[in-house]
Formats: C-alpha cells, structure tokens, sequence
C-alpha cells in the first residue's frame, strides 16, 4: 500500500513527505506518550489530591514539613515532570486543532511548550529548595 | 476537510467531533469535549500549584498570600471547580484508555460509561471536599 502511494512520485524526499502528511515513521510517538504519561499520573494524582486535599487549612510549617518529607519531594518531582509533560501535549494537540494557520500555531506550540518547561522548572526549584 | 496526498492530490479527510459540526447534547461528543476543557482547566490547576510550591518556598509571608487567596470565596469556588475539573480529567482518562485498548466502543456501553463518569465525577469531588473540611476542623 505504502509503495503505491509513492509510484510515480520517487524524487519526493522525506521532508517532501511530511509535509504532505505522509508517514515519517514517528507520527504515533506524541500520541503514544500522552497515553503513557497518563497511567503514570493515574496513582500519582490519587496521592496528590488526597495529600493536598488533608492539608487543607495548614499552616507554613506544616506544608513545608509536608513537602520536604523526602517521599513527598520525591513524588511531587515525579507529579511535575510528568503532569506538565502531558499537560504540553494536549495543549499542543488543542492548538494543532484549532489554528490552522502555519505561523501562529508553530508560535502558540512553542510558547506553549516553552511557559510548561518553565513552570515545571520553578515547581520542581521549590520542591528541592525546600527539601533539600 | 481538505487534506493532500502525498502526490499532491487534495482529498476530503474525516473530522473528528467539532463544536461546529457535532450535536454536543450527546453523551458521547459532550463527554469528550468536557474532557479537552477540564485539560484546560487543569492547566491553570497546575499553574496554582506553582504558586503554591515557589510560595511555600519563599517563606510565610508569601504563603500568607495563597493561603489568603485560596481561602477567599473566589479561591474556594475555584478549588471546587478545579477538583471537579481534576477528578472528570482522570475518570474520563481511564474510560479514553480503555478505548485505547479497544474496549466499551458501542453506543450503550459508551452511555453506560459516560454516565458512571459523570457520577463518578460527583461523589470523588464530594468526598475530596469532606476530606478538605475536615482536616483541620
């Protein structure tokens, strides 16, 4: 199937290809991590929303107590790497979806991808100033 | 919409569910929709989190401020909305992989599952909250 696709087309180069949406044998990795990332989250999110959700009310103390218990540290690292990992792929597949122009959405994704690297940076910088 | 071939051909590619073209009284495009929002929505969760973490490393003072904010009736009605938004996301999220995997694709179960979501969505907020109220009470 793939070979008759390109019959009569044999000059057309890999990029070539791409741009006319044809495969580049990578086209399920970005769908595929969103769905691995999510299982991650799954047990992560039950800890963290029953976690945050009991220290309702707390004190400065006792959420930093909380937060540098070395457990906690290090499943809150894990809950945002993987959180804004797949929180910049959906945003991604979001914007791919509804700007149709070329340059705005090349410009939104990469914005997009750029504020989810910072964001994770500084939460993960306040979790290990804390815990460490 | 119109996509290209390879060969530079155009051809008419399906669409998937779209606000413009879908009736979104149903449970199955309403349900997939809200799941797209509550991502967004748990974005900006994420964003509090944020601020909650670099506050709580700055010191007391800083923490005094979100404590001050997510305490007021506008944090409290977020707070509520976002754990909404946060327990619908990973419902939804189990029924989507269980699509995934080929499971639950025929319009009764897609309704029979949409709808536990959506309760399940309700009792999870309501005992997340029983736990929050009643953490320091």
């Amino acid at each position: 199937m793939a070979q008759d696709a390109f019959q009569g087309v044999p000059l057309r180069s890999a990029l070539g290809r791409v741009r006319g949406k044809g495969s580049a044998r990578g086209g399920t990795h970005h769908w595929f991590m969103q769905r691995v990332t999510s299982i991650a989250l799954l047990p992560l999110m039950l800890w963290f929303t029953l976690s945050v959700a009991a220290l309702a009310g707390a004190s400065h103390a006792e959420t930093v107590a909380w937060i540098g218990r070395p457990v906690n540290a290090l499943l809150l690292l894990a809950s945002i790497a993987l959180a804004f990992h797949h929180t910049a792929a959906g945003l991604q597949v979001i914007l791919e979806d509804y700007l149709h122009k070329e340059w705005p959405r090349l410009v939104a994704i990469l914005l997009a991808k750029g504020a989810c690297w910072l964001a994770a940076i500084a939460a993960a910088f306040a979790v290990l100033r804390i815990a460490i | 919409m119109i996509g290209r071939r390879t060969d530079g051909t155009p051809i008419r590619r399906p669409l998937s569910p779209h606000l413009q073209v879908y009736d979104m009284a149903q449970m199955t495009s309403a349900t997939s929709i809200a799941g797209r929002v509550t991502g967004v929505i748990w974005t900006v969760g994420l964003l509090i989190l944020v601020w909650w973490l670099l506050a709580a490393a700055a010191g007391p003072r800083a923490y005094a401020a979100v404590s001050w904010f997510l305490s007021s009736w506008l944090g409290v009605l977020g707070l509520l909305g976002l754990t909404a938004a946060a327990w619908y996301h990973t419902l939804n999220g189990v029924r989507h992989l269980a699509y995934d995997a080929g499971f639950g694709f025929d319009i009764p179960t897609t309704y029979k599952s949409g709808r536990a979501v959506i309760i399940g969505t309700a009792v999870a907020t309501i005992l997340t909250w029983i736990i929050a109220l009643t953490a320091r009470a």
